[in-house]
């Protein structure tokens, strides 16, 4: 076991010496939620009318941490497939080292880079308005469950980056399934507007009861939430924090065996 | 002793459509060189995969270093380095960062793990680039520093996959150097090549691969004798080719072959038979522009084996886990 998180380090250093020698990667991984930040401030801002103090920016910055941290699963499968096809997993393989030493340190990897793009994010919601207002403690403990819902994400990240065969096809197919996820949602727009079906996903969509619980913590009303009484709307932040244990519960088991088999 | 031991190894992909590997054995004595020579889709790659421990076979079994590869993959590890097309270094890193970490991931020390990546730098002569990223490097320079990761913790049992496909003759002519200096020191080494010239220069004994079989094999000189005999071959001015075609076919007592200025023949005798040639041609006053004995190439010995001249058989599939394109 000490020796699967020294190895685990190892790889997850390996990834932050990446970032230090290709520092375009950084600014690429943090430009993108940036300017999400900034065009939804004020494209949709000030035409949306949310009933809140402090305007739309309040209800807009926890839906784009979401989606933010939600892209993860793309990047980690990204990251894996590719060095897969470049045969860096092969020579890792034929080391004498744990098993799951290689996936487990880039999930590490891309949660230390994730701290990193909630840190930028956070300052450029602070420039243009966003203001938490529920006190350290539990702003802090928002971060704390988008940190843990992308690392729990870069574990379906991990499955995927292990059975695609391209790192192109890896990037189209997270897109296919995390944009959906992050509009079907709460995240954007209320969803009281939507037909009623997509009502329904939407209230038990992860990203919805995330961007909820993030609200609450960061202390807002949840009204522009799912409307409908149901239990994961009441109950955000005990829906996600389920979600994220049966996500890990099936994935990380699921990633380990089939790094360990995939050859065959 | 025998440090790799191959048995009856099947492999199938896509679900047995796809053979691979056809019943493959073999073995390398310890301290030896094997040469695994076949064209693209022999099964070369699939053989060095599963005694790597990166693929089980379908059937068959292996030892390396007397441990069963598909019962303890991770006491084999210890034991082997892997270099080849497809096992690979981090390309965004420096070659320096590179060593570095493989090392640590052998579990030597932090200080320990620096001082051999720079040892292993200076050895493959790549000090000067060792704090450049793997991008920029040549082929060359790629597969040395490749080579260096796996050596790190000095493996008595080494793989290298195709080493030098896709280098040019001069990274070629390196390569081969930094592999005979690695096989003075004792390693034991099985090595696949297309090419043949390849095989010939590094191999102690050589195991000619199609179709995912051992088809022959033996030391470059029986694998030569086991296509034909020695020719004699001689080349003189055209005007003496007459005279020239009389005495080789003499000497040989079988059909000669002649070219422009070329008569050639199979001898029995070698050296006795080329001595009786120059005899001959002396007495006739004929000066030969050149005179020799002409042993068969690989190319021949690979064309009579196979019946088909070392080309691309069948497309070795893309499995799972086998990835990258040729560089």
């Amino acid at each position: 076991m000490k020796d699967a998180i020294h190895d685990a380090m190892i790889i997850t250093k390996r990834q932050i010496l990446q970032l230090a020698r290709v520092p375009e990667l950084l600014v690429f991984s943090t430009i993108q939620p940036v300017m999400f930040v900034l065009l939804f401030r004020y494209v949709f801002g000030g035409s949306i009318d949310t009933g809140q103090p402090g305007g739309y920016v309040q209800l807009l910055m926890p839906g784009i941490f979401v989606q933010t941290v939600a892209f993860t699963l793309a990047s980690t499968a990204v990251g894996l497939a590719e060095d897969m096809k470049k045969g860096l997993i092969d020579r890792f393989r034929s080391l004498p080292i744990s098993r799951g030493a290689v996936i487990i340190g880039r999930t590490f990897g891309d949660a230390l880079l994730n701290i990193l793009v909630l840190a930028v994010m956070a300052a450029a919601g602070f420039a243009v308005g966003w203001r938490p207002t529920s006190g350290i403690l539990q702003t802090t403990l928002a971060f704390l469950f988008l940190f843990m819902f992308g690392y729990a994400l870069s574990w379906i990240g991990i499955l995927v980056g292990l059975s695609v065969k391209e790192a192109r096809t890896v990037q189209s197919v997270g897109f296919l399934v995390t944009f959906p996820l992050t509009f079907l949602s709460n995240a954007f727009a209320p969803t009281t507007g939507m037909p009623r079906a997509l009502q329904y996903f939407a209230e038990w969509n992860p990203v919805s009861t995330m961007v909820a619980a993030c609200r609450q913590l960061f202390g807002l009303e949840n009204e522009f939430g799912a409307t409908a009484n149901s239990w994961p709307s009441q109950n955000p932040l005990e829906t996600s924090l389920l979600y994220m244990v049966i996500l890990m519960a099936i994935f990380i088991p699921l990633s380990i065996r089939k790094y360990n088999n995939y050859s065959n | 002793m025998k440090s790799v031991i191959a048995e009856h190894l099947v492999k199938t992909y896509r679900n047995g459509e796809v053979k691979a590997l056809n019943d493959l054995s073999l073995d390398v004595e310890e301290g030896t060189v094997l040469g695994v020579l076949g064209p693209n889709g022999a099964g070369k790659t699939t053989t060095v995969r599963i005694l790597a421990t990166l693929l089980k076979p379908d059937s068959g079994s292996a030892t390396v270093a007397g441990i069963d590869v598909i019962k303890h993959p991770d006491k084999v590890r210890e034991q082997i380095g892997l270099s080849g097309q497809y096992a690979a270094v981090d390309e965004t890193l420096t070659g320096w960062d590179n060593l570095v970490m493989f090392g640590r991931l052998y579990h030597l020390g932090r200080q320990s793990s620096i001082d051999r990546a720079n040892d292993l730098l200076e050895r493959f002569d790549l000090t000067e680039a060792a704090r450049r990223p793997i991008k920029t490097y040549s082929g060359g320079m790629r597969r040395r520093l490749d080579l260096a990761a796996s050596l790190i913790v000095k493996p008595k049992i080494l793989f290298l996959d195709e080493p030098t496909t896709g280098l040019d003759p001069r990274g070629r002519q390196d390569m081969w150097q930094v592999i005979q200096e690695l096989v003075k020191g004792g390693v034991t080494l099985l090595l696949t090549t297309q090419y043949l010239e390849e095989a010939d220069q590094l191999a102690d004994e050589i195991a000619v691969i199609d179709r995912g079989t051992v088809i022959a094999r033996g030391t470059s000189d029986t694998l030569k004798k086991q296509v034909g005999g020695e020719r004699l071959e001689i080349t003189v001015e055209p005007a003496d080719l007459d005279k020239t075609n009389q005495i080789v076919a003499k000497i040989s007592g079988h059909a000669t072959h002649v070219d422009l200025r070329t008569v050639s023949a199979p001898v029995l005798h070698g050296s006795k038979d080329l001595m009786e040639a120059l005899r001959a041609m002396d007495d006739a006053k004929i000066h030969p522009l050149d005179i020799g004995l002409k042993r068969p190439s690989l190319d021949d010995v690979f064309l009579s084996l196979t019946g088909h001249v070392a080309e691309e058989t069948v497309q070795e599939p893309v499995a799972k886990g086998k990835r990258g394109s040729k560089r």
